[in-house]
């Protein structure tokens, strides 16, 4: 795209999405390290996510600071107004996605037994599936890419199939070894977190495709993406 | 409101001299409501706005092409009255011109010499609707006697408003009437505008883009002497469907 006349305008609109890009850094950064914490029942690396979180608060308000301004000073139009907008609700999503990451380190310690059960070991793929997802919709945002929005729209499905599928394997093992309940339980809401922050993401890439056509992603079968 | 539109542009074409100022463009100009012409200058808007009411006619060097219809009528027919088509057009200008005459008389004069006041108190009913639509009433009921000339800008403009409405039109054109005045005065006259639409269609022509954006409901973006977008002022500055367009409002033009 070309640049604006006023060259102050592009460095705001960089630096918004400078802002975004560090909170998507954080927030994956946050899923990845929740599940190691959980996995290797390693308490100060939870309590660490913990922490980290109060940044990302931080820089959500800050994106909705530097949001305000540029409405105010620049009148920003068209493409600018959606791609502002959307900074401002994105970093809102994203927001709410580290609170998730953060969810599933503050159950690490309350999950009484240093042992494992089996089934931990298929949380890890779904949560990098998830943080996948928010990588990809970031980087849409990032380089304004529809399809890759889109990509990571369709990429959603998968990773609610797989909730299903560890929802099923925990009841079933909660079932067979009731003494185990109560670290199942944690790992069902750990598991159903996962699949929120995917629908999370799904809204993010929802909101890239907006900012990037001005069309709305349902509506794209109707030749939303050959604009622009 | 009717569906058909209350005036009708069709591969018009104008040049000046050997130079072609405006392109085949073709518009409608709809009933109740205002079109925003917006463009960088030069590019066509105010000399297209003029050919809606033959102010080129004054430009020796001006030649309009194409099909141009008030109500289904040919505005440039040889039967045309050009007088009385302004009348029915009318026109404000960029700089509040006011005759240098009282405040009543800029306003009656149109209304006198189209002969439509039969009376001294026909007339000064006019006087007084007209400047009450145009707002500037209260403030200068006590004093129609001084100069127009006095008043200040904002007033001006406000009292050639009222002259333009004063012949009854049907439509009102607008060059840039803004852009000599303060915000509040700008206020003032945009907040007239929008009382204005329900009796009048409007085009106004205008630099500033969020004027655009907050009087009009149709938007036509000219470039180079042709009409690149015209659609729905939301439309327009949310999603324009142009890069052309999308590159002006978002000030990245050339």
């Amino acid at each position: 795209m070309n640049e604006h006349t006023v060259k102050a305008f592009d460095s705001d609109i960089g630096q918004l999405r400078g802002l975004i890009s560090e909170m998507g850094g954080l927030a994956e950064d946050a899923i990845a390290k929740a599940m190691q914490a959980l996995t290797r029942s390693d308490l100060a690396l939870a309590a660490a996510v913990r922490e980290n979180d109060r940044r990302i608060d931080e820089l959500e308000a800050e994106v909705e600071r530097q949001a305000v301004r540029i409405i105010a000073l620049r009148a920003p139009l068209a493409v600018d107004l959606r791609e502002v907008v959307a900074a401002m609700k994105i970093a809102s999503v994203v927001e709410r996605i580290a609170d998730y990451a953060k969810n599933i380190a503050k159950r690490v310690p309350l999950i009484e037994s240093e042992h494992r059960i089996e089934p931990v070991s298929i949380l890890p793929a779904m949560g990098r599936m998830a943080a996948e997802m928010v990588r990809s919709a970031l980087d849409a945002f990032a380089a304004r890419d529809a399809a890759e929005a889109a990509r990571v729209w369709d990429s959603d499905a998968p990773l609610d199939d797989f909730y299903d599928s560890i929802f099923r394997t925990l009841v079933t093992f909660m079932v067979e070894n009731p003494t185990t309940i109560s670290q199942v339980a944690h790992l069902l809401f750990i598991a159903k977190n996962l699949e929120r922050i995917g629908d999370h993401a799904t809204n993010v890439a929802e909101m890239v495709y907006f900012a990037a056509t001005g069309e709305h992603l349902a509506d794209r079968e109707r030749g939303g993406l050959e604009r622009e | 409101m009717t569906d058909s539109p209350k005036m009708t542009a069709r591969h018009v074409n104008v040049h000046y001299g050997p130079k072609q100022a405006i392109a085949d463009v073709s518009i409608d100009i709809e009933q109740d409501r205002v079109v925003a012409f917006i463009g960088p200058s030069g590019c066509g808007k105010s000399t297209f706005l003029r050919t809606l009411n033959r102010m080129n006619d004054t430009v020796p060097s001006a030649r309009v092409e194409g099909d141009i219809r008030l109500d289904g009528q040919d505005i440039y027919a040889p039967e045309m009255d050009v007088v009385q088509l302004r009348a029915r057009v009318g026109m404000v200008f960029q700089k509040p011109n006011p005759f240098p005459k009282s405040i009543y008389e800029n306003v009656a004069y149109g209304p006198r010499i189209h002969g439509l006041a039969a009376s001294k108190a026909d007339l000064d009913a006019v006087v007084e609707r007209s400047l009450t639509r145009a707002g500037l009433w209260n403030e200068v009921k006590d004093r129609l006697s001084d100069s127009g000339t006095a008043l200040s800008g904002g007033q001006q403009q406000r009292l050639c408003i009222a002259r333009a409405i004063a012949v009854d039109p049907e439509v009102i054109l607008m060059d840039e009437p803004c852009s000599a005045l303060d915000p509040i005065a700008t206020a003032k006259i945009e907040e007239l505008i929008h009382e204005l639409r329900g009796r009048y269609a409007i085009a106004i022509v205008t630099h500033n883009m969020q004027q655009a954006a907050r009087v009009s409901q149709r938007t036509a973006f000219f470039h180079l002497g042709t009409l690149v977008e015209y659609g729905a002022t939301s439309d327009i500055f949310t999603n324009p469907r142009q890069e052309r367009t999308k590159d002006y409002i978002t000030g990245r033009y050339g």
